[in-house]
């Protein structure tokens, strides 16, 4: 056992805060949501030449190795500067999902890695909520291929994507575990519509609609199906890649608010002085550390071999059960202690909250992992 | 003791709904169960209705056009206009500047601003917090210095909500430098129209406008528009921030979210399931309801004291500090009904574009409101000031 960094991940981790310090103050995130694009393609350049893109794809198949340990420090360091790169829907998940493709997976993959492509994924349904074999959009045999109708909700990185992967249905029934079958379809396709917006933490999104869109066999990923392995494996990818941001915002947002009372005089003296708030600055230090813990253990867990199924779902919902309540403690706490200074949009600690508290919303709710833990899902 | 309604007392009740029923704007009803934002036309339409009524300030003495009312029938009548969706007139007017206005104001004073409150014609915000005084309200430096029959105002006030919207503002101003802070503070009216008095939005997290920085350059208020006696200003401010705290808890808004939340929970599903329908959502909720129904038999205790002539004391922030906790866990609860539904950005980029909302129609704003609803355990005395003042006036410690 050794639940500590080898000199290769601290020298990434280095990097990538070198980077954020460098590169990322807040008004050029402010300026970056507020864009076109919505992120800097500069940045992404940057990212592959670094390696950032490749991390988690084999080297024969044009990455640079690692797993979710180096995706989850990257995402950390990204989280501390609350980067607005689609690092998680491409890399962290993308890369997952693309691994399981067909005759076009080195092609696809050592795209990714040197920056060329996006990827988003479309899981969730207005029906769904957390619940991932939820599926109602169909896919129907036709020719050597597939036809694909319906709707997906919320897909992160939708707009800029190159590649939608969607899960949709060959067989079963709404919510049947088997069935499920996941295209990679392009975004120019036919009939896939997408409509883009902003999310009220900075980045963007869509809806998506596929109208008798169609796909070819080459175009499954991973086994007719069974798609829903392909669905969690991502999903599970994108959990720990968000918990790592989360801790790397948590730890920022702390830093901040500790700054903010040592320096904010009331009372003839700083704020930092009083020990009701002194008391909570500790309880939120305590919050953001068993949270990267957390975040840590899900990411080794994610990438040994020796993980059973089960030890893996646990390490899953446990992981994003303590971010999302550590989160809220944090966030809220934080805008407390800031007082009405935190409500405003011109502080980024706000921008910081709301990423966080929207990280909960992602991949299911506290409260939805805590019953996966439980094994009470209904 | 008993929890039943005399007679008299269901027949008010019944009377304030009917008139509810029959005079609420179904626009203004509609905006409010949302959660939308007001414009200021409605909320003055609204108002001017109440004010027909009788009912635009109902803790006023009757001769001033309160209602006579008693406490158990103001609260009666606070928790019928929650429950309708019914806007509440906005507080700077009623329930902050008139009360003061009546209490230490002159004759000409409540001549000239009593009126035009009660009939929205008169809009007013608060002058209170500054860059540098927030919690600590007496660390204010704003100055208004004697110039003949006039005062100078110089300075900067912040928070101030509805600013854009206001005809006057009550500040605390400093008139004197004294040993003690809290002296040489005075209360002053000043018209938001006069020269020198720059307004400048602050752009809050949920995307909203509705605080903004006050400016004062150079402003010169006539000396009839103090309050009181100058230097003596704290002690009007601390009478205007125990009746600003009374109906901070907000019981029958919350029962009414509640209400919303049953609803929008009956639209979304869960593993195949209405999430109404859902255990673990339904015992959330059913906290809450405890957390709540605790804090209203806790004021059902205050007011039936009041109902005795017992004047309500620092235990109000009891109602303040549980009030705003509830509330804020409501907004959280709405927020999560909704699932990835709370992520798209509200209001959307181009408002007044008349574009559809990103996916359900009962999932717009709601994040937004969770959002912005973080201001309400800091706004009014954070939290945390009133534990202060819990420790300090109700224990002694």
């Amino acid at each position: 056992m050794n639940f500590s960094f080898t000199d290769e991940q601290r020298l990434l981790r280095e990097s990538v805060e070198k980077l954020v310090a460098a590169e990322y103050p807040f008004e050029v995130r402010r300026g970056l949501a507020a864009s076109e694009a919505g992120f800097s393609r500069e940045l992404w350049r940057k990212f592959a030449e670094l390696g950032w893109l490749g991390l988690g794809i084999p080297e024969d198949a044009g990455g640079v190795g690692g797993g979710p340990v180096e995706t989850a420090i990257v995402m950390e360091g990204l989280g501390t500067g609350l980067a607005v790169e689609p690092y998680l829907a491409t890399v962290v998940m993308g890369a997952e999902l693309l691994k399981r493709s067909g005759a076009a997976r080195s092609d696809r993959l050592a795209r990714l890695a040197a920056g060329e492509l996006q990827v988003a994924f479309a899981f969730a349904e207005r029906q769904s909520r957390y619940e991932l074999a939820n599926v109602e959009t169909r896919a129907e045999p036709e020719g050597g291929g597939y036809r694909l109708t319906g709707a997906k909700s919320v897909v992160f990185n939708a707009p800029a994507a190159d590649v939608i992967a969607v899960s949709a249905r060959t067989a079963g029934g709404p919510r049947d575990r088997g069935g499920l079958t996941v295209f990679a379809l392009d975004a120019s396709a036919h009939g896939l519509e997408v409509r883009e917006y902003r999310t009220m933490d900075g980045l963007r999104a869509g809806e998506i609609e596929l109208d008798w869109v169609r796909a070819g066999p080459d175009d499954v990923l991973g086994r007719p199906g069974e798609g829903l392995d392909v669905v969690e494996g991502a999903v599970n990818s994108g959990v720990v890649g968000a918990c790592a941001e989360a801790a790397g915002i948590m730890a920022r947002m702390h830093r901040d608010t500790i700054e903010y009372l040592k320096h904010r005089e009331q009372f003839g003296t700083a704020l930092a002085t009083f020990q009701a708030l002194q008391h909570r600055l500790v309880d939120m230090y305590m919050a953001c550390e068993l949270s990267r813990s957390m975040a840590y253990m899900a990411a080794v867990r994610l990438g040994s071999p020796e993980t059973t199924e089960a030890e893996l779902r646990r390490a899953v919902a446990a992981a994003k059960v303590q971010i999302g309540r550590a989160g809220r403690f944090v966030g809220e706490n934080a805008i407390q202690l800031h007082g009405g200074m935190g409500m405003t949009d011109e502080m980024p600690i706000s921008h910081y909250f709301k990423r966080l508290i929207l990280i909960d919303r992602q991949f299911g709710d506290a409260d939805h992992h805590l019953r996966e833990m439980a094994g009470t899902s209904p | 003791m008993d929890l039943v309604l005399t007679p008299e007392e269901r027949a008010f009740q019944e009377e304030v709904r009917t008139f509810l029923r029959e005079r609420l704007p179904p626009d203004v009803r509609e905006r409010t169960w949302t959660g939308a934002r007001m414009d200021k036309e409605d909320q003055v339409r609204w108002e001017k209705i109440l004010h027909e009524r009788g009912w635009m300030a109902p803790s006023w003495p009757v001769e001033h056009g309160g209602t006579g009312w008693t406490p158990l029938e103001r609260y009666l009548f606070e928790e019928e206009m929650e429950a309708a969706f019914a806007p509440p007139p906005m507080p700077f007017g009623v329930n902050m500047v008139g009360p003061v206005i009546i209490a230490f104001g002159t004759e000409e004073h409540k001549r000239r601003f009593l009126p035009r409150i009660l009939s929205s014609d008169d809009w007013w915000c608060q002058g209170y917090s500054e860059p540098g005084a927030g919690s600590d309200l007496a660390a204010l430096k704003t100055r208004a210095v004697r110039d003949g029959d006039h005062y100078v105002v110089n300075g900067q006030k912040t928070w101030t909500t509805a600013a854009q919207h206001a005809d006057w503002i009550f500040c605390l101003v400093r008139t004197s430098q004294e040993a003690r802070r809290q002296e040489g503070i005075s209360f002053l009216l000043i018209d938001m129209h006069s020269p020198g008095i720059t307004v400048r939005p602050i752009r809050t997290m949920d995307g909203g406008e509705e605080i903004n920085d006050t400016f004062f350059e150079d402003v010169r208020v006539p000396v009839e528009n103090l309050i009181g006696e100058e230097g003596k200003g704290w002690t009007y401010a601390k009478f205007l921030l125990g009746h600003e705290r009374t109906g901070i808890a907000g019981v029958a808004r919350s029962k009414a979210q509640i209400r919303r939340i049953r609803e929008v929970a009956r639209s979304e599903t869960s593993h195949g399931r209405p999430l109404a329908e859902d255990p673990r959502f339904r015992e959330r909720l059913a906290e809450i309801e405890v957390e709540l129904m605790a804090l209203e038999y806790t004021i059902l205790r205050i007011v039936s004291a009041m109902n005795a002539g017992t004047a309500p004391g620092p235990e109000a922030s009891i109602l303040k500090i549980k009030g705003t906790e509830i509330q804020q866990a409501l907004t959280d609860m709405l927020m999560q009904a909704v699932g990835y539904y709370a992520h798209p950005e509200y209001p959307p980029p181009e408002p007044g574009a008349n574009v559809a909302p990103v996916g359900p129609e009962h999932a717009a704003g709601l994040a937004a409101r969770y959002f912005n609803w973080r201001k309400s355990s800091i706004y009014g005395g954070s939290n945390e000031i009133q534990r202060n003042i819990i420790a300090k006036m109700v224990l002694g410690l």
